[in-house]
This record gives structure tokens, sequence and C-alpha cells, in this order.
């Protein structure tokens, strides 16, 4: 049975091709949600872990914005968008049209729009994930929390520590006038993995 | 004042008055803060998932509730612990997402936790004092050796002390 302990350098060039599509994708679609225009970074997977995920994108008591949807169909599992609180400030000032500065606690409205922006960047790399793999992945409504950088990711060291020692992880920059720095992290059941690689060629 | 000692996740460490113990952003997670007032021995454990033996990857003690507490309690009485004075509170267990579903072994994680927590304790004849787990939020904690004062801190809510 494959571990995740034993994920090769083969898989780390896929899924950085997945993030790098992926995040393309999203590009498109947010530049096009809010009139800009925006490039994004090589991404970069790290592989780390499982005790150390809670101060992986910064302090653990940094409060953080996490967006969680399930995945469903071909594969099983669920996947999260986290970004830092300043960057989902930009995103939603944005998309509510207020100034660039205002950064009051997020509203219902604000964590509704952040909801729809995880929606589009989490759809944007399943639809890459798919596309590669030829696998249906259904993503569900999603689900959002601001807390705790540690709390938020205790959610996805759970759910790979159930079966593994370590967690994947996809940082992806996307850089523009508003700065925004984003990170994925899929979470497939112990199943989809080799459902995953076997679909992208990866020999297990 | 003594030092903090930080108590990461799925790790315990345990210490004696006048130093203290801490550990950040609990999430589904549970602290086990573990307290023996007669000597001011103090342990707390960062426990990740609740049943050890549903896991095959388990060499990790702290990761789980029942190993965890067993291992928190062994090294409390290795220090000078008293057994019978030892007193317990834990906290965490939230649910940071309204996720439905999700893998079997997941679901209800965080409810899973507290009720293994709250098993091991009594099987180990301890007390369980207090506790502050459930909803949906994370919670930092830190655990006070000369008073076994139990602190629970949450973003924009206001100290709790058990």
């Amino acid at each position: 049975m494959l571990t995740l302990n034993e994920v090769n350098e083969k898989y780390f060039d896929v899924l950085k091709e997945i993030g790098n599509i992926g995040a393309g994708n999203a590009t498109t679609a947010i530049a096009n949600m809010l009139g800009l225009r925006m490039d994004m970074s090589v991404p970069e997977v790290c592989f780390l872990p499982v005790e150390e995920l809670g101060s992986a994108i910064g302090a653990e008591d940094d409060v953080i914005v996490g967006i969680m949807l399930g995945v469903e169909a071909d594969i099983d599992g669920s996947m999260m968008f986290l970004m830092d609180t300043h960057s989902a400030h930009r995103i939603v000032n944005r998309l509510m049209m207020r100034d660039d500065n205002y950064n009051e606690p997020f509203d219902e409205m604000d964590l509704s729009a952040i909801k729809e922006i995880g929606n589009i960047i989490a759809g944007s790399y399943l639809s890459a994930l798919s596309g590669l793999t030829n696998l249906t992945i259904v993503p569900s409504v999603p689900f959002v929390a601001v807390d705790m950088a540690a709390a938020i990711l205790s959610v996805p060291a759970v759910q790979f520590g159930i079966f593994g020692d370590n967690a994947l992880m996809i940082n992806t920059k996307f850089s523009d006038d508003l700065g925004i720095n984003g990170y994925f992290i899929l979470m497939p059941e112990e199943d989809s993995y080799a459902k995953i690689l076997t679909a992208l060629g990866v020999p297990i | 004042m003594g030092q903090m000692i930080k108590v990461g996740m799925a790790d315990l460490k345990v210490c004696k008055a006048p130093d203290a113990l801490t550990t950040i952003g609990l999430g589904s997670c549970i602290g086990i803060a573990i307290y023996d007032p007669s000597t001011k021995i103090s342990g707390l454990a960062h426990i990740m998932l609740p049943d050890s033996t549903q896991i095959r990857n388990n060499s990790n003690l702290a990761k789980f509730a029942d190993t965890g507490i067993q291992k928190l309690f062994e090294d409390m009485i290795a220090a000078g612990a008293n057994k019978a004075r030892m007193v317990a509170k834990i906290a965490g267990g939230a649910k940071m997402f309204e996720m439905p579903g999700g893998s079997s072994a997941s679901i209800n994680v965080g409810e899973r936790n507290a009720e293994a927590s709250r098993a091991k304790l009594k099987e180990l004849g301890i007390r369980l004092l207090a506790e502050d787990c459930g909803l949906n939020y994370g919670r930092t904690v830190e655990l006070y050796s000369e008073t076994g004062e139990y602190y629970i801190k949450a973003v924009g809510k206001e100290v709790k002390i058990l």
C-alpha cells in the first residue's frame, strides 16, 4: 500500500503542474470578476510533517481565512484554500467596491464574498486536476472559517494524520497590485490517492 | 514567574512550578491538562485523534487520546506527581468547518476526541474538574503549575479561566 511518505519527485512535479494550471484558471476567473490583471508565481509544493502544518504559513496564532470544500464523484476527500486576512480583505474590498485600506472585521456579506472567491479558486484548481486525470471531481458548497492558523490547519492535519505523518501543501502567490498570497491543500481519502496517481501515470 | 513551555501538535510535556505549559490554536484537537496540587507538577497533552487502535500509523503516542493521556500520566508519575491527587481539565474539540460528511475517521473528530479524553481520564481515575469543548472556534490554552489554573484564549473572546 502506498504511503504518503513514499510520494516522489515525480508526484511533486505533477502537483506543481496542477497548481500551475489551476492557478492560471483561477487568475482568469478572478480577473474577470474583479476587473484586474493578475499573474501568479510558479507554485511551490511542500511536503511537511503533520505536526508542523500549524505553523507552515506563518505564526500559529495569526488569524487567517480558510475555505473548505468537500470533493466527490471519482475521488473523495476535501480541499482547503487558505489566505492571510490581509489578502482576504483586499479581495473582499475590491469585490465590494470599498477602499483598499478598509479592514473592519468581516461581516456576513464579506464572508459570503470570501466563500464565492474560495469557490472560484477551488473550482479552477479542481478543473485542472480533473482535466489532467480525466476523473470527474465535483466540489461541495464552500465553508469558511476565520481563526488562528493552527486551529484551521488542524483540520487538514487530522485528515493527513489519519493515514500518515506528512501533509502536502501547494503555495501560490498571485502577483498583482493586490499582493494576494494563498495556499491550497488537497486532502483525498486514502484510496483516492492511488486513483489520482494512477490517472496521472505515476507508478505506485 | 517561571518559563512558558510550548507543547506542539501531537506532543506532550510535563513541568513543575513555577513553569507553565501552553499550546497554541487547538482546533478539533484537545488540550488535556493534568495537575497535581500537592506537588504542583503539571502536564499538558495536545492530541489530534481519539483512538490509536483505529489507525495503522500510530507510533507517535502523543497523537491519540488513549495513548497520549496514558503517556502523560506515566511521565507525571515519573516526575514525582501523586496519582491520587491528580485532577484534569480539557479544552478544544471544536468543529472548525460545518462540513457535512467527510471520511468516517474524520467525522465529528472534535467531539470524538473529547469523548475519548473523558473516557481515558475516567479509566485512569483522574477527576475531570472542568472543560471547555466543542463549538466552532480555535483555542489557545495555558496551564499554570503554580495555581493549576487553565486559561482559554480565543479570537475575539474574553479569556476564560478553568
